[in-house]
């Protein structure tokens, strides 16, 4: 099958700053594809160059096979971007907002307005774009960006700057969004939104690639050690260091912490104790794929 | 032209929802209008008020189409009371008081206003001459003078200033408009938005022409209604319709000069900043406000470069000064080429992005 994305060594410098430095990924039709990285990795200058709104210094981007940049007006209705600042007209309704996108397309009023409900705006659709909080916002920003029924989407940081909820809600829709067929290509600095968007990430550092996969692939290959965790003083430390061959024990007088690769046997010996009181078991993260990669702490 | 309707209609709303620039572009405009007009109302070059006491068949008995003439220049009312009317007189209230005693007119009059009272002593000096020949029997005189009032120079302020001030409104609305969308438009990624929907650029770039064009033709109606109104007496001359296409021309022109302070700044406030700097002294230079008859032959050939001159002078030689419909080609030529000229440097700057 054609892939709906092929990226080759895209290079890009602004100034002396080498914003994106060889990157290249496919992504295949269907697929719910995310760049995961914190501010100034690269994600929006890559992602730009992949919609044909920047000239790449070097590499190749095909779209469905075609190239987007110069302005490709074949491509053109085939894709919808939401950018990162939502672009909104000045003083025009949520609905009046709407329509004048899907008409920019040839697309029904009619059709437009449905987008409305799907993103649930329904209540909103005379309130003005200025009075919409954040995540009326990006909902509406998303509709105007699907309301042409693109084949491929792509979203830059939807989720930035809302609460846990709009965010809950939000991955709801763009769930809903790539169940539809549609190909979704996501830009993000939230670890947890790649693991529980996308089916394969790209982790995206200094304007490189560091890893692609899907996530619990890039975790499994990490061979990172369990956390398990109980309460403070449950158990003395010598005692503690003896429940596994492997295991490495830290008691920050908060909880008492084991790191091992071998689990069973020490929640075993733990419950033999009597010693689970505030029990959490942690595996390995997205964070810890990027601490392991990088050698530092993820911060977005 | 694909999305040239809904762009055009979003821009349109976006404007009659901005209080902001309906006040600049209509409200500030007409307010110098209605106060420049109502000030120097009275300061044109108005008729000579006289008083007539008693009958003054010299006067009485002219034939209608000399007493017209006379009205041109002269405003004759009766007076009731001899020694009232002559009290006028002194107090400059009339020019002068004329009465027919038997076979002798008598003007009275004030020798401090000597421009007026030579005026009536001239007037009804010609016409006892006229009453002489007649009754010498002379029917067809060797010589004829008929007054006709010449229009050009001396406009009534109300006439001058109509087309004037609406050039200048016209100007700053399209040039504000112009950057202020280009800027507005850049730094709210609507501009990039745009690039990625397969709507030509030249549909956009046409629908802010359209509505700007829209505007001024708005502007040009209340201006125009207003200034017709009795109070201002604005007298349109036949071929005002002439007009319309100055008024296009020059808002194409100005829009050209707003895109290319548009292309320039990077906000919306160092937008209207080199907006204003550009129109505000053009409309001083360009005769807008007033007349620039008596301004030193430099500003009037640095005004002869400002497109907002031309505006003004096509749109009162064809409004106002009752001239032919061709006498505006100048300017509208003028113009575009001041548009064309403009835009291309335009191009040169413009950016999708402000980054
Ligand atoms: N227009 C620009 N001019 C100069 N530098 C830029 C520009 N855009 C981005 N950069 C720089 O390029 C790098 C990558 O930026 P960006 O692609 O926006 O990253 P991200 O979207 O991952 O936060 C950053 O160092 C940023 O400062
Ligand atoms: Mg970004």
């Amino acid at each position: 099958m054609q892939p709906a994305i092929e990226v080759g060594e895209l290079r890009k410098w602004y100034g002396d700053i080498h914003a994106v430095d060889g990157v290249s990924f496919s992504v295949q039709p269907g697929e719910f594809f995310g760049i995961l990285g914190p501010n100034g990795a690269g994600k929006t200058t890559t992602l730009e160059m992949v919609e044909g709104l920047r000239e790449p210094d070097s590499g190749t981007v095909r779209l469905f096979g075609e190239s987007p940049w110069p302005r490709n007006p074949k491509l053109l209705p085939r894709i919808g971007v939401q950018l990162q600042a939502s672009a909104f007209f000045e003083r025009l309704t949520a609905r009046e907002q709407l329509r004048l996108f899907a008409s920019l397309y040839g697309v029904p009023t009619k059709q437009a307005d449905e987008w409305l409900a799907l993103v649930g705006l329904e209540d909103m659709a005379g309130v003005r774009n200025e009075k919409l909080s954040g995540g009326q916002q990006q909902r509406l920003s998303i509709a105007c960006a699907l309301a042409h029924n693109p084949d491929l989407v792509f979203l830059d940081e939807p989720t930035s700057g809302l609460d846990p909820q709009a965010r809950r809600n939000l991955w709801e829709l763009l769930r809903g969004i790539n169940e539809q067929g549609r190909t979704v290509v996501l830009t993000t600095h939230y670890l947890d939104e790649a693991e529980s968007l996308c089916d394969r990430v790209a982790i995206m550092d200094h304007g490189r690639i560091l890893q692609e996969g899907p996530p619990a692939a890039l975790v499994r290959g990490l061979d990172s050690p369990t956390r398990i965790s109980v309460e403070s003083g449950l158990l003395p430390l010598a005692e503690a260091a003896t429940l596994a061959g492997d295991v490495e024990v830290d008691d920050d007088g908060v909880s008492l912490t084991f790191a091992t690769r071998t689990p069973a046997p020490v929640l075993a010996a733990l419950a033999e104790r009597d010693a689970l009181r505030g029990l959490s078991v942690r595996g390995a993260t997205l964070e810890d794929v990027f601490l392991s990669l990088t050698g530092r702490e993820y911060r977005a | 032209m694909k999305g040239f309707v809904s762009l055009s209609r979003a821009m349109a709303l976006g404007f009659f929802r901005d209080r902001t620039a309906l006040f600049f572009t209509i409200l500030f405009p007409l307010m110098f209008l209605v106060l420049f007009g109502g000030l120097f109302k009275s300061a044109g070059v108005s008729k000579t008020d006289v008083l007539e006491v008693g009958a003054v068949p010299v006067i009485d008995q002219l034939p209608a189409d000399a007493r017209a003439g006379v009205d041109q220049v002269l405003t004759i009312k009766p007076a009731g009371d001899r020694d009232a009317a002559l009290a006028k007189v002194r107090k400059g209230d009339v020019a002068a008081v004329i009465e027919q005693v038997n076979g002798q007119v008598v003007v009275h009059f004030s020798a401090a206003d000597q421009v007026r009272s030579g005026t009536v002593t001239s007037v009804v000096e010609s016409l006892v001459q006229q009453a002489n020949l007649r009754a010498a029997g002379v029917s067809t005189p060797a010589l004829a003078m008929s007054a006709q009032p010449v229009e050009d120079q001396s406009l009534q302020p109300i006439q001058y200033m109509t087309p004037g001030i609406l050039g200048w409104a016209i100007a700053s609305g399209a040039t504000f408009g112009a950057a202020l969308t280009l800027v507005s438009w850049r730094q709210k990624k609507i501009l990039r938005r745009l690039r990625l929907s397969p709507v030509p650029l030249q549909s956009v770039i046409g629908a802010r022409v359209g509505v700007s064009i829209v505007i001024a033709l708005v502007q040009a109606v209340i201006f125009v209604g207003v200034a017709l109104l009795p109070y201002f007496g604005l007298k349109l001359s036949g071929s005002w319709w002439a007009g319309i296409p100055v008024m296009i021309a020059g808002t194409l022109a100005f829009l050209a000069i707003g895109l290319l302070a548009g292309a320039a700044a990077k906000t919306p406030e160092s937008a209207s900043a080199i907006a204003n700097l550009i129109v505000l002294p053009m409309a001083f230079l360009s005769g807008a406000f007033f007349p620039l008859d008596s301004a030193p032959g430099w500003i009037r050939a640095v005004s002869n470069v400002l497109p907002l001159k031309h505006l003004v002078s096509g749109m009162q030689d064809v409004m106002v000064r009752g001239q032919g419909p061709a006498a505006v080609l100048p300017e509208v030529g003028i113009l575009l080429g001041f548009c064309i000229v403009v835009t291309t440097a335009a191009t040169f700057l413009f950016k999708w992005d402000d980054i």
